[in-house]
């Protein structure tokens, strides 16, 4: 495995180089930069702007230039992109491309807990439902960054709306190199040797259910892990293909549990094609706190560490017997 | 088109307006009565661009109307000016039609989606943005109410255009002083609105929005002017102009006029 770099480095980089390329391209920014952020403003001042601290112009901003034939990638801190701007997300976004082509990719850094230190403000654990609650949307939510890279020629290749959910922290690389059938399937299996049970997690959350696919075999249970990118757009044979026959499939998501998010997409993928299967829906405990520690801590003090899955995985084996 | 058939055409829209509303009388009537002679003098008066044939062509200059409940007397415009048949006048809000109590972008003129209050600014400012970018010589207008301006995207637009100054971007302010349940001054007053703008960066004029030679007078010479500042209209208006116990009433936007006033000013049904 190669050096790890954060998510937005490595899309910000495959940016730049395309700007040289492909003069459709503007960057938006809501006062949030990154080292490689400044190349692209330093190199392409007429397609970079800083719209301040001003979320929904932010938006509306993105959505004048998408209607005039941009490509643009709107770039902010995950809660504030997805939630205070919302009604400009739903209005003139995922409303208003039924009847204009526009493509805005909304690139929201600090997915779940990667902020961990400046507590509920910062971090975001509604996201996934919110967006996935205006239709026209697509979302994208990598792991590492080749999947983070691998996302952007979705991007513009595709139009109308998308929101892009980074993790703001440095995450191992789960693969190699960018994988382009982790983008067109949108999905990929990356342990495959479970007959027990399988997890479909997205973001950091995969490397937590690698963790606890791990520990698991150690108690004799064996678990396969899907790591989803693709929220929207995945194939949905190929999943189905996937998980099909297994006694368990477990949802791990970094955001509030039973809410709309990852347990719901899986949740009625699986009611829809009539699988007999035992659905674990497991994500953050609704709630809000303001307690300190480790990104680990936090996690398993809202159910979602890797201790907490790993026990509640094991109950849910019992119920099965 | 000479300037006495400006106000000629203005009355027009305003009679057809009226139709319209006691035919539908789900349309918001009050708040398209005040901006009429707005909507005239831009198409009638040789200020905007556009394609009837080809409503996206690109060498239009774009109009957003951000209040666009308050905007059903673009309806009789747009159709006398080949947007769409004249027979989408009887259908307004009826199935099978496009006319709706607020205008959505499937009606041929109309380029975003309006109504929810304080989202044209801003997508206006976007679009000047891009076309300044593409070296396009196109204007954009855009229309809000004054109570709209209560909402706080709309300044952020303002700050972010007076910065850049966004000289392809006119604002004009429909300021017909009342707001749904109220007058503004008695909610939240806008205090001198043309200095708060000024402050803002922008290019400032007033104007009696019921003249329509003052007002074409004045689109003309901002849209001429070489200023690198974005631009801005406060045209003074009254909400329900013209129809008796709607005239300049606190709760114009929310009360219908009687039947009998309508028929009284447009006939019997014909």
């Amino acid at each position: 495995m190669t050096k790890a770099i954060a998510m937005r480095d490595a899309f910000l980089r495959k940016i730049h180089k395309e700007m040289d390329y492909d003069r459709k391209i503007f960057f938006v920014s809501a006062d949030f930069g990154s080292p490689v952020l400044d190349e692209i403003r330093r190199d392409y001042p007429e397609r970079f702007i800083n719209v301040g601290i001003a979320e929904q112009n932010l938006i509306n901003i993105s959505a004048g230039l998408s209607l005039e034939g941009f490509k643009v990638f709107a770039y902010a801190i995950a809660p504030f992109i997805t939630m205070r701007c919302f009604e400009q997300l739903r209005v003139n976004l995922a409303l208003l491309s039924e009847v204009r082509e526009l493509n805005v990719n909304l690139v929201g850094v600090g997915a779940g807990y990667s902020y961990v230190v400046s507590g509920p403000t910062h971090q975001c654990y509604e996201d996934l439902s919110l967006i996935r609650s205006l239709p026209n949307f697509k979302i994208l939510s990598p792991s590492d960054h080749y999947s983070a890279e691998g996302v952007f020629q979705y991007c513009l290749d595709n139009k109308g709306p998308k929101y892009l959910r980074f993790d703001a922290q440095l995450l191992p690389a789960l693969r190699d190199d960018v994988n382009k059938k982790l983008i067109s399937n949108g999905f990929e299996v990356l342990q495959n040797d479970g007959s027990d049970g399988i997890i479909i997690a997205t973001g950091y959350m995969v490397h937590t259910a690698l963790k606890v696919a791990s520990y698991l075999r150690e108690k004799g249970k064996f678990i396969s892990v899907i790591d989803l990118v693709n929220l929207t757009g995945f194939d949905p044979k190929s999943l189905l293909k996937e998980i099909q026959g297994f006694p368990l499939i477990v949802t791990l998501e970094e955001g509030f549990e039973g809410r709309g998010g990852l347990d719901a997409l899986i949740g009625s993928f699986v009611n829809k094609e009539g699988l007999k299967v035992k659905l674990e829906g497991i994500g953050v405990r609704p709630g809000y706190s303001f307690e300190l520690g480790t990104r680990q801590q936090l996690h398993e003090k809202v159910g979602i560490g890797e201790r907490a899955v790993s026990t509640r995985i094991i109950k849910s084996f019992k119920g099965l017997e | 088109m000479n300037i006495n058939d400006l106000e000629k055409r203005v009355e027009w829209v305003w009679f057809q307006t009226l139709k319209i509303h006691r035919d539908s009388p789900e349309t918001r009537i009050a708040s398209s009565l005040s901006p009429i002679e707005i909507f005239v003098a831009l198409y009638y008066g040789g200020l905007l661009n556009y394609s009837a044939k080809e409503p996206l062509i690109d060498s239009r200059d774009r109009l957003i109307i951000s209040k666009g409940h308050g905007s059903i007397s673009m309806y009789p415009i747009l159709a006398d000016l080949g947007f769409f048949s004249h027979e989408e006048l009887n259908r307004v809000c009826k199935e099978g039609g496009i006319l709706g109590g607020i205008p959505d972008p499937i009606i041929p003129g109309y380029e975003t989606v309006n109504g929810s209050l304080g989202h044209g600014l801003g997508v206006a400012t976007g679009v000047a943005l891009a076309l300044r970018v593409k070296r396009a010589t196109q204007e954009v207008f855009v229309l809000t109410g004054d109570g709209e301006l209560h909402e706080g995207s709309c300044w952020e637009a303002i700050m972010f255009a007076g910065h850049h100054g966004l000289e392809n971007l006119t604002l004009i302010v429909d300021n017909n002083s009342t707001s749904m349940l109220d007058h503004t001054e008695n909610i939240v007053s806008h205090g001198n609105l043309a200095a708060r703008l000024e402050a803002f960066g922008w290019l400032v004029h007033e104007v009696d929005g019921h003249n329509v030679l003052e007002v074409h007078e004045k689109l003309s010479y901002l849209k001429s002017s070489k200023i690198s500042k974005p631009k801005a209209l406060i045209a003074k208006t009254i909400k329900g102009r013209g129809v008796p116990g709607l005239e300049g009433h606190p709760l114009s936007h929310i009360i219908n006029p009687k039947r009998e006033t309508l028929d009284a000013i447009l006939g019997e049904t014909d």
